[in-house]
């Protein structure tokens, strides 16, 4: 009878308050107090990673800049000092800046560098009191000594989330060619040693499968 | 003296220093609760809808979010109030007023506690004075109620004429329509309490229905009138579903659309503060305000302020619980639903409770006679009722014949 489906209505909604129920589960995230874990390819704020000897790998191209299409690069390169080199090579940025007030995360800076020296990490929360703090520069970039992103003061970092933070460059192959799958075409960094391939993009696995992404990494 | 006493509104006698006191010390205390219960039934209305809805609902401010009501109304106050250029600024600005007026004066006309046991006369002792724990107790009492709540539409009216923009007006031609049509319905089912109460005095009313549960008006009245109450009171508080009066997806926000600041704020303070006194009502009217069963130890009046509020905080939960479940009619159905069923059964079951009060008086109240006037009174009704669904067929099949030849 249609008037009883109509009280229907009144007893889901009722046993959706036993929350132990599996309709009556409850999604909200306590946000700031917990997170939800990230996906692996996320596009969060970049960093400028170091060899494993310590040299910088920013070469000072400005390949970024050229390929980005909000602007938001600035970099200057600058010849190395020969006794006491900033990095391999003949020259090396030394000024390099990221507005955040333009920055729009697509990634192409990362795709356009030809040593992956500039990657992102997953980290998008935080803020910033003026337009100055926006801009970070190399200071708030470079990694730290261990290899890892600075913990900078205004940024909302939690346990595990500064690693993993050059996982695109494991996820696919530099030239986005498929003949480079599962090759490593990449050069150590610092405090992680050599990043493997992605097991989905690994020799064993059949190119003719989609390709799948790594699980998501708990980050809480 | 004592007569004064029992009469808030000193019509007879101007009373002692005393109870010019009580009178006022009730009228700030029935101000103040009624304020601090609007806003715990915000927050239990956020907290119950989001338990059904799989959310946890506020959580943040003070503990399990319960000042978070009060958060938003600081919030409030502290917002830019805009006054659109095209607006009739004086009626703009008094229009929140009208809504929260009537709110907070229906809640006066309410026993809230009292001596309600079986055989009590439903005062308390205060100071050596013997009074009735609610502000006044006019003798108009019940209509009273309705005029306030008719005086309610008024603001919502004037709100959306005065905005100078579509869509509040709109709202509130939608305001006008609806709490009139439903003011019939509310009307004639409030007759059949009063028909059986025999008087229009809110505290005398609660007073007859203290022996217990058989006589309640809920049952001394046949349930009919009780349902056609609470869904017109529904449609008058423009309570979900019937919240057509404010349908955000096509009217924005009704009639309140151009508001904001504090006098956004009052339209819904007013709106919140009319569910929980007319839950008030309801209780008052069909389950026996605040009586129920009175433990000899403690002070009776605690008591009967426990009941009342407890079987308030069901009704306003069920309030919550329809706002959570029943999708919005149509506007067309809301009408049908209002004109064509609510109306008409109330009215024919006035009738029927007219004809067997009259049929008790003339002494066919037991044997066999009243079974065949119940009988014949079931025949009526269903022969009504069938009238009424076919010209309701009708109607529907005449409407879709004419909607045929215009777009079909």
């Amino acid at each position: 009878m249609s008037i009883l489906n109509f009280f229907k209505g009144f007893a889901v909604t009722f046993g959706k308050l036993n929350h132990a129920s599996k309709s009556g589960k409850v999604v909200t995230t306590e946000y700031p107090e917990e997170k939800r874990s990230k996906p692996a390819r996320l596009h969060g704020r970049h960093v400028l990673n170091k060899y494993e000897d310590g040299m910088e790998k920013c070469i000072g191209c400005e390949l970024c800049a050229s390929v980005c299409p909000a602007n938001c690069i600035y970099v200057r390169g600058a010849d190395n000092d020969l006794e006491n080199p900033t990095s391999p090579g003949e020259r090396f940025g030394f000024i390099y800046e990221i507005n955040y007030l333009r920055c729009i995360h697509c990634d192409l800076c990362v795709e356009a560098c030809p040593t992956q020296a500039i990657t992102e990490t997953k980290l998008f929360e935080f803020s910033f009191m003026d337009r100055e703090q926006a801009i970070y520069t190399k200071d708030e970039l470079v990694v730290a000594d261990d290899g890892k992103p600075q913990n900078l003061p205004w940024e909302d970092w939690r346990q595990g989330e500064d690693e993993h933070t050059s996982e695109w460059m494991r996820a696919t192959s530099p030239s986005g060619s498929a003949d480079f799958v599962g090759l490593v075409q990449w050069a150590g960094e610092l405090g992680y040693g050599t990043r493997k391939p992605e097991s989905s993009q690994g020799p064993n696995n059949s190119s003719e499968t989609a390709p799948e992404l790594s699980p998501e990494e708990e980050v809480h | 003296m004592i007569f004064s006493g029992l009469d808030p509104l000193f019509l007879g006698d101007a009373g002692t220093f005393e109870m010019l006191l009580i009178v006022l010390l009730k009228v700030l205390v029935a101000f103040a609760l009624l304020l601090v219960s609007v806003m715990l039934y915000i927050w239990w209305m956020r907290k119950f809808i989001s338990a059904m809805q799989n959310r946890i609902g506020p959580s943040r401010a003070g503990p399990f979010g319960i000042l978070q009501t009060l958060a938003d109304g600081i919030k409030l106050f502290f917002k830019e109030d805009l006054i659109p250029s095209k607006s009739d600024k004086f009626v703009f600005k008094l229009a929140p007023f009208f809504s929260l007026v009537p709110a907070l004066l229906v809640f006066c006309v309410v026993p809230v506690a009292g001596d309600f046991s079986s055989g009590g006369d439903g005062t308390v002792t205060w100071f050596g004075n013997e009074t009735f724990v609610q502000v006044a107790d006019p003798h108009v009492g019940i209509l009273f109620v309705l005029a306030m709540s008719s005086i309610a539409v008024y603001g919502i009216m004037l709100a959306g004429w005065s905005s100078g923009s579509k869509y509040p007006l709109l709202g509130s031609v939608r305001a006008s329509a609806q709490m009139v049509s439903y003011e019939a319905a509310l009307g004639l089912a409030l007759i059949a309490v009063l028909l059986k109460s025999g008087t229009l005095s809110t505290h005398d009313i609660a007073l007859q229905q203290n022996g217990g549960i058989t006589d309640w008006g809920l049952v001394v009245t046949g349930f009919v009138p009780f349902i056609i109450f609470f869904i017109a009171t529904t449609a008058e508080l423009n309570s979900p579903p019937f919240d057509l009066v404010e349908a955000e997806q096509e009217l924005v926000g009704g009639f309140h659309t151009e508001y904001s600041s504090i006098r956004f704020a009052l339209f819904f303070m007013a709106e919140f503060m009319n569910v929980i006194t007319m839950s008030a009502v309801m209780v008052t009217l069909f389950f026996g305000g605040p009586s129920g069963y009175y433990p000899s130890f403690g002070p009776a009046w605690l008591w009967g302020l426990l009941w009342f509020v407890g079987k308030v905080f069901i009704f306003v939960s069920v309030f919550v619980w329809m706002r959570g479940t029943l999708p919005r009619p149509r506007y067309d159905q809301l009408m049908d639903l209002g004109w064509k069923l609510l109306i008409p059964l109330a009215l024919g079951w006035v009738l029927l409770i007219a004809a067997l009060d009259i049929f008790d008086d003339r002494g066919f109240g037991s044997g066999p006679a009243q079974i065949l006037i119940a009988a014949i009174c079931v025949v009526a009704i269903l022969a009504f009722g069938a009238l009424l669904m076919i010209a309701i067929l009708k109607g529907q099949k005449k409407r879709e014949q004419e909607g045929e030849e215009v777009f079909g």
